[in-house]
């Protein structure tokens, strides 16, 4: 392969911007998320060839064609083992899994679990809408229970997953969570994710403005937000409300929101630790509106080899230089016998 | 053009060929016992009893003696079925022989039983007055009774056709091994050895393959070695002495084709292919699995073999594996997963994907007896319809089959070949019977091993269209990530022709529908014409694929022999069918089909091309016999 590499000008976020008209609904989130994406792969110093963006099925799966760099749409569920095939053959390139809630938790949520916990090397976005919007309205494994749908009308009887808490518990290395409105922020977990070395995992709450509209607003909106979501920071108190006003603590084993009086802090609050391998990860991504705020940021960063450096470290992989050489090596090797003269 | 089809024609005529190429071997006076040409043996015994080790002893000994052989293993599914009952038998069985042999053989001559069990399910295929030795120390009364015999069959008749050769062999064993400081549990274990040099000694075999083995095998523990190499001398010593056989058998050196030569398994063969692969594409392998039997060994193969360029992945499941290898085969690799019927099923949809995006890449499904989990360990070749149609939509895929065990090196080169030349997923169908069974393998000759062309392009420009085709194959370019200026997308969605963008335009799905099946034909304008085994025209034609090939190939030329008009065409190219089959087919009055299910190739001739062929069908878990298909030719002409 010829490097081009060198002496190139630097992309722009236009580089990155694909020649097809984008066909999300007017107004959807995942606008916002495709915007982020495009503003931070430039700045990542890798090149534009390098990336690749794997995508299943669903609405944001329409994700890699608006993507100007490599990308397969591939099927429904799957993403992760084409990207984990795509990693082992090339592990060079920058692998990237857009995701939904019903492609990653639903009919691909095994092959999540294992892209996770192999600690692979791919960038994970998923788009929790908490509803099939492509299949066009059914209730997804994220909808609340009791959620009426077109393949609920009573109201669905399933309790709801938690996509953070599973990819905690499948031992991912970067687990993050993100609002689509809330842009900047959003912006700086999915950098946070790219340069993170080994699996790395954000949950996207998303807006479905057709069959799911405003399904975070009670505590996204703008005027309730600071009260209702708390942004998890390293190494800093666990805090919210009109300027820190309130916190969490650890209780019992428990979590509990605390209130300080007017001008003081609020007291033992959690100090955030992303390196920590403790069970408050856990905790904090379960906090659910109205009992808590819902938490965004990086619940956990952890550096631990990834599949491909483990599998570089058995050593000895190569592709032989000389062919006769090695076929030799190949065909002769074990138990042989020679009849006549060879 | 030309010369690639010369290419394929040298690489076909290396497979079924070697064993063509054996010579009839000159009668050289025996220096003690009697010769014999050819012999048919089977060991079985518990799952315990470590039969599958002594067939492939016996077999290795015999193939480093210069023997053909073939060999049919037949084992539980069941790690462990409850010692001493019926489903826990576990057998082996060979053929050696000085002539060119094709089959495992239809009826041993000797049975070696090493518990009631063993004889109650094997006594059937005995060769009428053959030998069967027993092993007299596992008849008693618990065992007989999970064997569900009545009274003991040494006793009461039912041996009455045979020769009984009754040993206590396990009391025999324990007294070679008294000086050894071993638990008698232990000792026992090594009964087995005792009779694999009983055998040994009325076959004539050499001792020195087996100690060799056994001073590798219990590197570390010289107990072992010494247990096991006293055994194995103890029933030779004791055939030897005890007279118990009045006479041994030799059975000469097959002369064959000067060389170095190998003994190989199908799942061997297939690994060694793979590998092989990468090494003359110089690229990377990388073999993406879930464990499933019979095709594990293939996995476990290649897993070590990094030094030479392959990475293995065992998968999450079956699904996953494939989506793996698309994902691989997207990135440029040599991607092949392996599997059995069931994963097969699964693989389905991740292999559409791949017909979709037109990306090359391999799928070995060793066959084994269905539907659903079936009989995991017996052979069936029930999935050649699932291999050619089993996709939703019209998804052309190309199918090969492999014909020895030693051909699975050829049929996964030509696999890769016509995957990476024409941007197509390949399904090799393989079995069972294949996968397990053994033969000798004369090693190609490495210069002979042609280059596999990768052609990747480089982006030059001009805008890339990833669904521009060739125009001798219909490919489309393999432009691979990491290539700067060539960035495209692809995807399950139907693709508009040439850009490779979405597209739903009913024309378009139309045209590229066609595109897909014309390039797949396309195929075949590749491969040699079809060689004919006998006349080219006749009476009858039988027409076969896969595993079948020894016992078909060997009843024509039988049934050849005793001066009938019968030829043979054996299908390597299940789909497409090659350019000449029909003509071929029409020049015989009537066609015969065989097969190991229940009449697949048969529904795919009869719609191709309106023939009222006929089929030999049976679903027992094992090959076919010589005889079964002979008495079928029989009938017919
Ligand atoms: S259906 Fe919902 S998720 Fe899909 S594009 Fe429309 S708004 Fe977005």
């Amino acid at each position: 392969m010829i490097d081009r590499s060198k002496n190139r000008a630097t992309p722009t976020r236009k580089d990155f911007q694909s020649n097809q008209e984008v066909r999300w609904c007017p107004a959807c989130g995942d606008y916002s998320i495709l915007s982020q994406v495009q503003k931070i792969v430039p700045t990542l110093g890798i090149e534009k060839e390098k990336f690749v963006f794997v995508s299943g099925i669903g609405c944001s799966s329409r994700f890699p064609y608006y993507m100007n760099t490599y990308g397969f749409h591939t099927i429904h569920g799957r993403a992760p083992t084409i990207a984990t095939g795509l990693k082992v053959a090339n592990p060079d390139l920058s692998v990237w899994v857009i995701t939904g809630d019903g492609d990653a938790l639903s009919i691909g949520g095994n092959h999540l679990i294992h892209a996770l916990r192999r600690n692979m090397d791919i960038k994970i976005l998923l788009f929790n809408n908490r509803i099939y919007g492509l299949t066009k309205g059914q209730y997804s494994p994220t909808s609340e229970q009791g959620k009426k749908t077109k393949s609920t009308p009573a109201g669905s009887p399933d309790y709801p997953v938690h996509p953070v808490s599973l990819a905690l518990a499948a031992e991912a290395t970067f687990v993050a969570r993100a609002i689509d409105t809330d842009t900047k922020h959003l912006a700086g977990v999915i950098e946070r994710a790219a340069r993170h070395r080994g699996s790395a995992f954000i949950e996207i709450f998303q807006n479905c403005n057709i069959f799911n509209d405003g399904a975070f607003d009670e505590f996204k909106a703008r005027d309730v937000r600071d009260e209702r979501v708390v942004r998890l920071e390293q190494g800093k108190p666990v805090r919210f409300g009109k300027e820190g006003g309130r916190g969490i603590r650890l209780r019992n084993c428990t979590l509990e929101a605390v209130s300080s009086g007017p001008g003081e802090e609020p007291p033992d609050c959690i100090v955030h630790d992303e390196k920590s391998r403790s069970f408050i990860a856990y905790m904090l991504a379960r906090m659910e509106y109205p009992e808590f705020p819902v938490a965004i940021g990086v619940f956990r960063d952890l550096e631990k080899p990834t599949y491909g450096e483990l599998l570089d470290e058995q050593g000895d992989f190569r592709i032989a230089g000389d062919t006769a050489e090695a076929l030799r090596s190949l065909l002769h090797t074990g138990e042989t016998w020679v009849v006549g003269n060879e | 053009m030309d010369e690639k089809l010369g290419r394929i024609r040298r690489q076909q005529a290396a497979a079924p060929g070697i064993m063509m190429a054996k010579k009839k071997i000159s009668d050289k006076p025996s220096s003690t016992g009697e010769d014999r040409e050819s012999v048919v043996i089977r060991f079985a015994g518990d799952s315990g009893d470590g039969m599958q080790l002594t067939g492939r002893q016996f077999s290795n000994t015999s193939a480093i003696a210069g023997n053909d052989i073939s060999t049919l293993p037949d084992f539980p599914a069941e790690i462990r079925a409850p010692a001493g009952s019926i489903p826990g038998v576990s057998a082996y069985q060979i053929h050696f022989s000085s002539v060119d042999i094709l089959t495992p053989g239809d009826e041993p001559e000797v049975l070696v039983a090493m518990n009631p069990a063993a004889l109650k399910s094997n006594l059937h295929d005995l060769k009428p007055d053959g030998r069967v030795i027993v092993n007299t120390d596992a008849f008693t009364g618990a065992n007989l009774k999970k064997a569900n015999y009545e009274a003991s069959p040494l006793d009461d008749g039912t041996l009455a056709s045979f020769q009984v050769i009754a040993i206590p062999i396990a009391t025999l064993n324990a007294k070679a091994l008294e000086g050894i400081d071993l638990p008698r549990k232990e000792a026992d274990r090594s009964k087995n050895l005792w009779a694999l040099g009983l055998l040994y000694w009325l076959y004539d075999r050499p001792l020195e393959p087996t100690l060799r083995w056994l001073e590798r095998k219990f590197a570390g523990n010289d107990i072992l070695i010494e247990a096991n190499r006293t055994a194995l001398l103890a029933g030779y010593a004791y055939a030897e002495a005890s007279e118990i056989f009045t006479t041994h058998f030799r059975v000469r050196e097959a002369l064959i084709a000067p060389g170095r030569y190998r003994k190989i398994t199908g799942n061997e063969a297939l690994v060694l292919g793979c590998v092989a692969a990468g090494i003359l594409a110089k690229t990377q392998v990388i073999y993406a699995s879930y464990p499933i039997t019979p095709a594990s060994e293939i996995l476990h193969g290649l897993s070590t073999y990094r030094r030479l360029g392959v990475r293995t992945v065992q998968a999450e499941d079956e699904i996953a594996a494939m989506g793996m290898v698309v994902g691989a085969a997207f990135g440029g690799g040599l991607a092949v997963t392996g599997t059995s019927g069931p994963g097969l099923a699964l693989k389905a949809e991740a292999i559409n994907l791949a017909v979709m995006a037109e990306l090359p890449c391999v799928i070995i499904n060793v066959q084994r007896a269905g539907p659903s989990t079936g009989m995991p360990t017996k052979t069936e070749q029930g999935d050649l319809l699932q291999a050619v149609f089993g996709r939703n939509g019209e998804s052309p895929v190309a199918v090969l089959a492999q014909s020895t065990p030693s051909d699975g090196f050829d049929v996964v080169l030509e696999a890769f070949r016509t995957a990476v030349r024409h941007m197509v997923p390949v399904i090799i169908l393989s079995d069972g019977y294949l996968g397990n069974g053994a033969e000798p393998w004369k090693i190609p000759d490495i210069e002979s091993l042609e280059p596999i062309d990768m052609f990747h392009p480089e982006g030059g420009g001009k805008p890339f269209h990833p669904y521009e085709r060739a125009a001798d194959t219909l490919a489309r370019p393999w432009a691979i990530p990491g290539t700067a200026g060539l960035e495209h997308r692809i995807g399950g969605l139907e693709k508009e022709d040439v850009t490779g963008d979405v597209s739903y335009d009913p024309a378009n799905h139309q045209r590229m529908t066609d595109l897909r099946r014309e390039k797949l034909k396309k195929i075949a304008d590749f491969y040699p014409p079809v060689e004919v085994d006998g006349d080219g025209e006749g009476d009858l034609l039988v027409l076969s694929w896969g595993s079948t090939f020894g016992a078909v190939r060997t009843a024509v030329g039988k049934c050849r022999g005793e001066g009938r008009s019968v030829s043979h065409v054996h299908l390597r190219h299940v789909h497409p069918f090659p350019n000449d089959l029909g003509e071929i087919i029409g020049r015989f009055g009537r066609v015969l089909i065989p097969e190991l299910n229940g009449g697949q190739l048969l529904f795919l001739i009869r719609s191709a091309y309106l023939v009222g062929a006929e089929g030999l069908n049976k679903v027992e878990g094992r090959p076919f016999m010589v005889a079964e298909v002979a008495s079928r030719i029989r009938e017919m002409t």
